[in-house]
């Protein structure tokens, strides 16, 4: 199945939920009419949510930078010896 | 049993190069430091670069061996997708790893890939910059906001099952990179999207390993709005296509 395909699956369900909800009178009428405002409100405040945490704990490495020069160092080193043309690119 | 399986591996290691005069001599001796006690192959894929990539190759290929090294270039810059079906032609390894030449993709993390593939048998290794253990150096914040933002995208509408999706450090079994490389049309970065969200459909194992990933592109933007645009549509694409 194509993934879009499972997504409008869920998008049905849910509409059909809130169709249901207008149909009966579970919860009133006034708030059953905003329920796809709150839905969508919702979904992008957990988006924003995931980007924050998300930039928050960004993982980063600095030390690896460091760990590259040496790395580099060491390799031009050999290089060298071995006659390959390490010149600056 | 396993170690029988173990000496039957030979992993072919595809590296394009474009203007990458000094980095290959550099990747490729930390190559050899780190992949210890398993049958390798580098193939270089250089674009016809006018810095002399193939000549520092060449060399390369005295100190290492020719059977270790193989140059197979192209005329010119004809996009990474081709280059990979072009190593792919010339690989004799029942696994293929992919990487950039640039050094933000360190070797040391090749012995992670392959022993992470013998563990769990997954048909492809990703590295994930995003995991614990994973991580970025040279990134402001700007850049870390588009790529956290355009993750947490992709994550919602398209459920790929994995951290990293416009990563490009891969580990696959050769069968299974040929078998998904046919039926994908995206180009950059999408690419590498539309690879790893086409395997994740098809049903394929993946597992992820946390990799460091160091820019050295220092100062350079590689984020402009077109790219933005680029993106959106590659992740709508994604989205309809797969």
């Amino acid at each position: 199945m194509k993934h879009v395909v499972k997504i409008m699956a869920l998008l049905v369900a849910i509409s059909s939920i809130w169709v249901g909800l207008l149909q009966t009178s579970i919860i009133p009428h006034s708030h059953t009419w905003l329920l796809p405002i709150y839905f969508v409100v919702s979904l992008g405040c957990y988006g924003l949510l995931m980007v924050g945490i998300g930039l928050m704990r960004f993982p980063t490495c600095p030390q690896e930078a460091l760990l590259l020069q040496q790395d580099i160092i060491e390799a031009k080193e050999f290089l060298k010896q071995k006659g390959i043309d390490v010149g600056s690119d | 049993m396993e170690q029988r399986k173990e000496e039957k591996n030979k992993y072919s290691i595809i590296i394009p190069t474009y203007n990458e005069r000094l980095n290959i001599a550099l990747i490729v001796y930390l190559i050899f430091k780190h992949v210890r006690d398993v049958e390798f192959e580098i193939i270089v894929v250089d674009d016809g670069s006018p810095d002399g990539t193939q000549d520092v190759v060449k060399q390369l290929q005295q100190v290492y061996g020719e059977d270790c090294i193989l140059l197979r270039p192209r005329p010119k810059k004809l996009g990474l997708g081709t280059a990979y079906i072009h190593g792919l032609k010339h690989a004799s390894g029942n696994f293929v790893v992919i990487m950039d030449a640039d050094l933000s993709h360190h070797p040391k993390y090749l012995p992670s890939f392959i022993k992470k593939q013998l563990e769990t048998g997954a048909s492809i290794v990703t590295g994930t910059r995003y995991a614990q253990g994973g991580g970025v150096h040279g990134w402001n914040l700007m850049r870390k906001l588009t790529s956290r933002g355009a993750n947490v995208l992709a994550q919602t509408l398209l459920w790929p099952g994995v951290s990293d999706l416009t990563g490009s450090f891969r580990l696959y079994k050769k069968s299974v990179l040929e078998d998904i490389i046919t039926s994908v049309v995206s180009k950059g970065y999408v690419f590498q999207m539309e690879m790893i969200v086409r395997a994740s459909r098809k049903g394929y194992h993946i597992e992820e390993v946390p990799i460091t990933f160091v820019d050295r592109v220092f100062g350079s933007s590689k984020l402009g709005g077109s790219e933005i645009v680029e993106y959106l549509k590659g992740v709508a694409y994604l989205l309809v296509t797969t």
